[in-house]
């Protein structure tokens, strides 16, 4: 509660309550740690931070406003530029949503599908966090090291998608068309390539005396604040919040595959940090299940050329890389949806920043954005 | 014998038989400090692109290879760019004192490579006090970043020169108690003597532990004192963007950027030459003729060899470990690293008191 007067002390004098001696610092748009375009306005006394203040909206290309345009089949592609490095999942959640609305089954070969690409997706998205993070902590060689494996996951997504980032693979009704022949094979090969590796990763950054020490009792997030923040996916995870909707609410064949969900109860960087590594290795476990075991059959359910929903309001919730990821389409019963809003992950966990940065140093803030593992473009859309 | 030392005498022989010794001493004066240029030029070249490759070779990768044979040229062509760069100055700086920073880090650079002895005698100066000269004169660094960190105007700057300034001052304690060992050793303070004393064995060799100690704690605290990664926090581009040299662009950065590869040459020459025997061959015992094979080798060549080992050794810090944070890094100096090399110190000196070495 003490925050909310503080906020009011600080909008009365321009919205910067720096004390003498205060450093006011302008981390972003343009910076190397924030990964994107993201404005934090850092009050520092020495290299302590006082307060941590995020100004959104450089990258916000309305996306909402523009799928009010669109039709049940164009918007889904708009919802890969959200959350870049989920594109299938962001796909998959407004799929789901239409289908909803639509009263649709699909097939299951479809759902195998969309749960394979979904976890792919997610390893391919924690790679490149841990790849990133270690770059915020000034290591700069595990970034390699995650896109070799990275890399590997592209190429099977380009083979069968036909592109590497922005993969609009997921349609409403199931997916735009059959896995390429080379998918199993090459799935299996990374399945080999990703155990063979993954003790590098330990040996590189988990077991690093100096990284431990940066990790630890930093950045500490209570479970209670993670719930009050409305923080989710691995950063609430961290914080011993179970909030997995793979589990909770099970969609697709989520609730027919084998999976735990990972807690850890520290709270802090290291906490969030080993709850994505642990992740990465369920859903190598999910791939493994389900790569022999892909039904036949169709891969689309039939649906008209143009969809229109029914009057009504229709929510679906996934689990991206990044948390819980909510699709909220209300229809006029015509072929564009009348309004669209996305409850992205990457929002609530910005949010919990200043709370968590407040009396650290600067080092350690880099260290925090890097365990939230925040997506600028997730958080303006 | 084409050593160094043979074209040194050589040239000294005919120019004094040309001139007299007054104009025999500036045009010898000439000749060396045309060579510390060329040679810190050529320093900066090899280093940054065995920098690079080092790192490419480390993050499975293949690192430049488009400039001339295997990439090699691609320093030169950065340099070439670097020189045509504008070098801005901004508005709001300290004109004076930001323009003079860069050249005073690349001055502090030159002069320190005068007692280094590059081969079997020859050195540019072979003062009598040589290990205390380096010690002097490498602090002078702190200046010019913080000069450079003061003057921008830039807050990333000033932050970065004061964590600069902070962990020079700090780490230079554990580098100098750490010479001192091997000081107390030899017996001298003269670098030509330190080497000489060598001739039966490494101080890494027959110093026993102590010696391995003080070699550890000084490979940590120069690490730190030229403001490499894991301690490179006056830079820490993740969180500072560049740290000190933020503002500077153009060949002004670049000589900032040629300081800091001639200093990590610095301090790992002086590395080799107090630890590892500098240009002295490797010898075991009572094995002559493995010890007569190793004479064979030309002692500028141990010297580079021994000093690019240790270059290396920093490289593959850099590409390995994260950044430390600033408490953790003073707290490393103060609360380990200088008790230790305090303690090991004094054991050194019963050592050579009683002594208990070869």
């Amino acid at each position: 509660m003490y925050r909310e007067t503080e906020i009011i002390q600080d909008n009365a004098n321009g919205g910067l309550n720096a004390g003498d001696g205060d450093l006011i610092i302008n981390v972003g748009p343009q910076h190397p740690a924030t990964h994107g375009v993201l404005h934090l306005v850092i009050t520092l006394n020495g290299e302590t931070i006082k307060k941590v203040e995020p100004h959104l909206g450089y990258i916000h290309r309305s996306i909402e406003k523009m799928c009010e345009s669109l039709s049940y089949r164009q918007f889904i592609y708009v919802t890969s530029r959200m959350d870049y490095l989920s594109a299938h999942i962001n796909n998959h959640a407004c799929a789901m949503c239409v289908e909803k609305g639509l009263q649709v089954e699909i097939p299951p070969r479809a759902q195998a599908i969309r749960v394979l690409m979904d976890e792919l997706t997610r390893i391919a998205s924690h790679e490149l966090w841990w790849g990133a993070m270690a770059m915020d902590l000034g290591a700069f060689t595990p970034f390699f090291h995650a896109f070799r494996e990275r890399e590997t996951i592209n190429d099977i997504m380009e083979e069968t998608c036909g592109a590497r980032l922005t993969m609009n693979y997921m349609v409403p009704g199931g997916v735009m068309h059959d896995l390429h022949p080379n998918f199993q094979r090459r799935v299996k090969e990374f399945l080999g390539l990703y155990k063979r590796k993954i003790h590098e990763y330990d040996e590189l950054v988990t077991g690093n005396v100096i990284f431990q020490s940066r990790m630890k009792n930093v950045g500490v997030l209570s479970a209670a604040d993670a719930v009050s923040y409305g923080c989710s996916g691995p950063t609430a995870r961290g914080s011993g919040v179970s909030c997995d909707i793979r589990k909770l609410y099970p969609y697709e064949i989520y609730d027919k595959v084998e999976f735990d969900e990972v807690l850890e109860t520290g709270g802090d960087s290291f906490a969030r940090y080993m709850v994505r590594i642990r992740e990465m290795q369920q859903s190598i476990r999910i791939v493994e299940q389900l790569i022999d075991n892909i039904p036949e059959g169709e891969f689309q359910a039939k649906t008209k050329a143009v969809l229109k929903l029914p009057k009504g309001e229709f929510y679906t919730r996934v689990e991206t890389a990044r948390g819980e990821l909510g699709v909220y389409i209300v229809s006029e019963g015509t072929t564009t949806p009348y309004r669209i809003k996305f409850r992205s992950p990457g929002f609530s966990n910005l949010s919990v920043l200043d709370h968590i940065a407040r009396g650290s140093k600067l080092g350690d803030l880099v260290a925090m954005m890097g365990t939230l593992d925040l997506v600028i473009p997730d958080i303006d859309r | 014998m084409w050593s160094f030392a043979h074209i040194a005498n050589e040239l000294h022989n005919w120019l004094s038989n040309q001139f007299n010794p007054t104009w025999t001493l500036i045009i010898e004066m000439v000749i060396a400090g045309v060579a510390v240029i060329g040679l810190f030029a050529m320093l900066g070249l090899i280093l940054v692109i065995m920098e690079r490759k080092v790192s490419a070779w480390m993050q499975i990768r293949l690192g430049p290879n488009r400039v001339g044979p295997k990439g090699m040229l691609q320093s030169l062509a950065d340099t070439l760019k670097l020189l045509v760069k504008e070098g801005l100055t901004p508005d709001g700086a300290d004109k004076l004192l930001f323009n003079v920073a860069p050249f005073i880090a690349m001055i502090v650079a030159m002069l320190l490579l005068a007692p280094i002895a590059f081969a079997s005698n020859f050195q540019l100066w072979d003062l009598n006090i040589g290990v205390l000269y380096v010690s002097a004169v490498s602090s002078l660094m702190v200046i010019s970043i913080l000069m450079a960190g003061w003057s921008s105007n830039n807050k990333y700057s000033l932050m970065g020169a004061m964590r600069s300034g902070a962990q020079i001052v700090s780490y230079e304690l554990s580098a100098g108690l750490s010479v001192l060992a091997v000081v107390v050793m030899s017996g001298s303070l003269q670098v030509s003597d330190i080497i000489e004393s060598q001739r039966n064995g490494w101080w890494i060799f027959k110093g026993h532990i102590p010696l391995i100690i003080a070699f550890i704690t000084f490979i940590i605290a120069v690490t730190a004192e030229t403001n490499r990664a894991p301690f490179d926090l006056a830079e820490a581009e993740s969180e500072l963007t560049a740290g000190f040299h933020t503002e500077y662009s153009g060949m002004k950065f670049a000589l900032f950027f040629l300081a800091e590869y001639v200093n990590v040459f610095i301090v790992c020459s002086i590395g080799a030459t107090l630890f590892l025997g500098g240009w002295m061959p490797f010898h075991i015992g009572n094995w002559t003729g493995f010890n007569h094979a190793m004479d064979y080798i030309p002692s500028s060549i141990w010297f580079f060899g021994k000093t690019f080992f240790l270059i290396f050794v920093i490289m593959w810090f850099r590409w390995t470990f994260p950044r430390l944070r600033i408490d953790q890094l003073l707290n490393l100096e103060w609360k380990y690293l200088l008790p230790i090399s305090m303690i090991n110190l004094l054991v050194v000196t019963a050592m050579a008191i009683l002594g208990w070495h070869f």
